[in-house]
């Protein structure tokens, strides 16, 4: 096996089973006490408008606004790891009909690797901090990925290129 | 039937099953749940607005279920599909697995078992609820959900262990496997469409990650902030425009997110296709034109899904015919590769019968 086909086959399970560690714990420790908060304090703020609580309504939303924030990013780096590891995998698979050089085709794969490792990072550390670092981080990890992927769809046009 | 069948046959199966119900789902249940949501929550303001918390928390008792139910059948279509995406790719890396071919088969059954059990349990957590359960948080149908994660997440982790022997013993035991070899019209096809459909998918996330996502969080704040203040204050009209347009960012935020994760998914499902065709016991043109009609399917649904806010109905009704499509060649695929592992299954019959002959 080629160094660049085992950085994304090895790299990849190994992704996914991060990925799917995180579900599972988050699943069972996490997701149905974030349903919970949200729901509860959603409701919280529309009862304490009906009872002309302002304060009280103000308060319950911005728990419901941070409930939320957390949880749409903890589902969604659950998502993003398993997915591009899944796709880490196919074309570590397929990484042969890429009609590059060896030395590309590494760089290419160590690309979509830091990406799919990065990319959901940077979206979960945006539940510790509203700054921009974990942004910039989520942003570079999707550059990579997108980069990664249109040299590999070069890649793979040049050889059916020279079939056709 | 080879550990590698298994996971063929088994995976196709899943990501086949989890399409039809995906689309059960979108046509019969989807628009229904969002209008029944839509209507409680528009309720629960106007309780708000008469001053009666009671109503109100009724309502939102009626959003949470409405949400649930919604969720829990989102969750059982998408880990259905990847749970069969994922047994394709165990499929792929078989030789790769420095295991004996019988715990490669225990592995199979067992990867298989939890990749039902998840889904039907999760399917069922809006049934079952808390019934007799021992925790205030979890029923038994989550449990069983979480306990078919493990199964996958366990054999997965061997499986990564097995080919992480095998590289450590790879001078020795070189693998030739000819299903990645095949460079047949239909696979070239199906990679290079799916690798296209993933860098579009990527590319509309991207840009709606850049353009439109912080904007509808913080849209999704102030409008329910500006429903529950109207109400406080009184205020008919600002609950009701507010509500209009809750409901509106709603649909964009489903849209936008539907289309992106369907472009990527129908990606891999056709790269992972591409590997099988050797398997697709079908002549050569019909192996491309079920290339083409998936191919087709899969670009029809992200993009009229995501004309959906802009042409209503015939967009969706074309984005459930582009899923159809997919579908359909999914299940000629299946079929073939039904037939081929027939073909193996009556030669090896016939061979032991003439082997106790002789």
């Amino acid at each position: 096996m080629s160094g660049s086909r085992r950085v994304l086959i090895i790299g990849g399970i190994a992704l996914a089973v991060w990925g799917m560690g995180y579900g599972l714990w988050y699943a069972v420790f996490a997701e149905h006490q974030a349903l919970d908060t949200i729901g509860a304090s959603l409701a919280t703020g529309f009862a304490a408008a009906a009872e002309r609580d302002p304060a009280a309504m103000e308060a319950s939303l911005d728990r419901y606004r941070e409930a939320k924030y957390i949880y749409d990013r903890q589902v969604d780096a659950h998502g993003h790891w398993i997915g591009l590891a899944m796709l880490l995998i196919v074309l570590g698979i397929g990484f042969d009909r890429v009609h590059l050089a060896e030395r590309s085709k590494l760089f290419l794969a160590l690309a979509l690797f830091a990406g799919a490792v990065t990319f959901p990072l940077g979206v979960l550390l945006q539940t510790f901090s509203h700054g921009p670092l974990p942004r910039a981080i989520a942003i570079a990890g999707s550059a990579f990925v997108i980069g990664a992927l249109a040299g590999t769809a070069l890649g793979v046009s040049r050889r059916s290129t020279a079939l056709d | 039937m080879s550990a590698r069948r298994l996971f063929v046959l088994g995976g196709i199966a899943l990501i086949l099953t989890g399409m039809i119900f995906g689309d059960i789902f979108a046509v019969f249940t989807l628009h229904q749940n969002a209008a029944q949501v839509g209507a409680n929550l528009a309720a629960a303001a106007q309780a708000a607005l008469a001053g009666n918390r009671g109503a109100v928390l009724a309502n939102f008792q009626s959003v949470g279920s409405f949400l649930e139910n919604r969720g829990t059948k989102v969750d059982t279509h998408v880990h259905m599909i990847d749970f069969g995406y994922l047994a394709l790719l165990l499929a792929l890396l078989q030789p790769w697995v420095a295991l004996g071919e019988s715990a490669k088969k225990k592995l199979a059954w067992v990867f298989l078992v939890g990749a039902w059990l998840l889904p039907v349990g999760v399917f069922l957590i809006h049934y079952v609820g808390l019934a007799y359960s021992p925790s205030k948080t979890i029923g038994w149908a989550s449990i069983a959900a979480d306990f078919g994660g493990l199964l996958v997440l366990v054999v997965t982790a061997v499986c990564l262990l097995g080919l992480w022997k095998h590289a450590q013993q790879r001078e020795s035991t070189p693998v030739a496997d000819g299903l990645l070899a095949d460079r047949s019209s239909a696979g070239r096809i199906l990679f290079v469409g799916g690798l296209a459909l993933v860098l579009l998918g990527f590319l509309h996330g991207a840009y709606y990650a850049a353009a439109d996502l912080y904007k509808h969080e913080a849209r999704d704040y102030a409008l329910l902030s500006q429903m529950s203040a109207g109400a406080a204050a009184g205020a008919k009209i600002v609950v009701d425009q507010a509500l209009g347009e809750y409901g509106q960012l709603l649909g964009h935020k489903a849209v936008n997110i539907a289309a992106h994760a369907h472009s990527i998914e129908f990606g891999l499902l056709a790269i992972l296709l591409a590997f099988f065709q050797p398997y697709v016991s079908l002549s050569e043109v019909w192996q491309r034109r079920w290339a083409a009609v998936l191919l087709f399917g899969s670009l029809l649904l992200p993009v009229c899904v995501f004309l959906e806010m802009r042409y209503g109905l015939v967009a969706g009704g074309i984005a459930d015919f582009g899923g159809l499509l997919v579908i359909i060649a999914l299940l000629a695929m299946w079929i073939g590769i039904l037939r081929y592992t027939g073909v193996l299954d009556a030669s090896s019959a016939l061979g032991s019968i003439s082997g106790a002959a002789e």
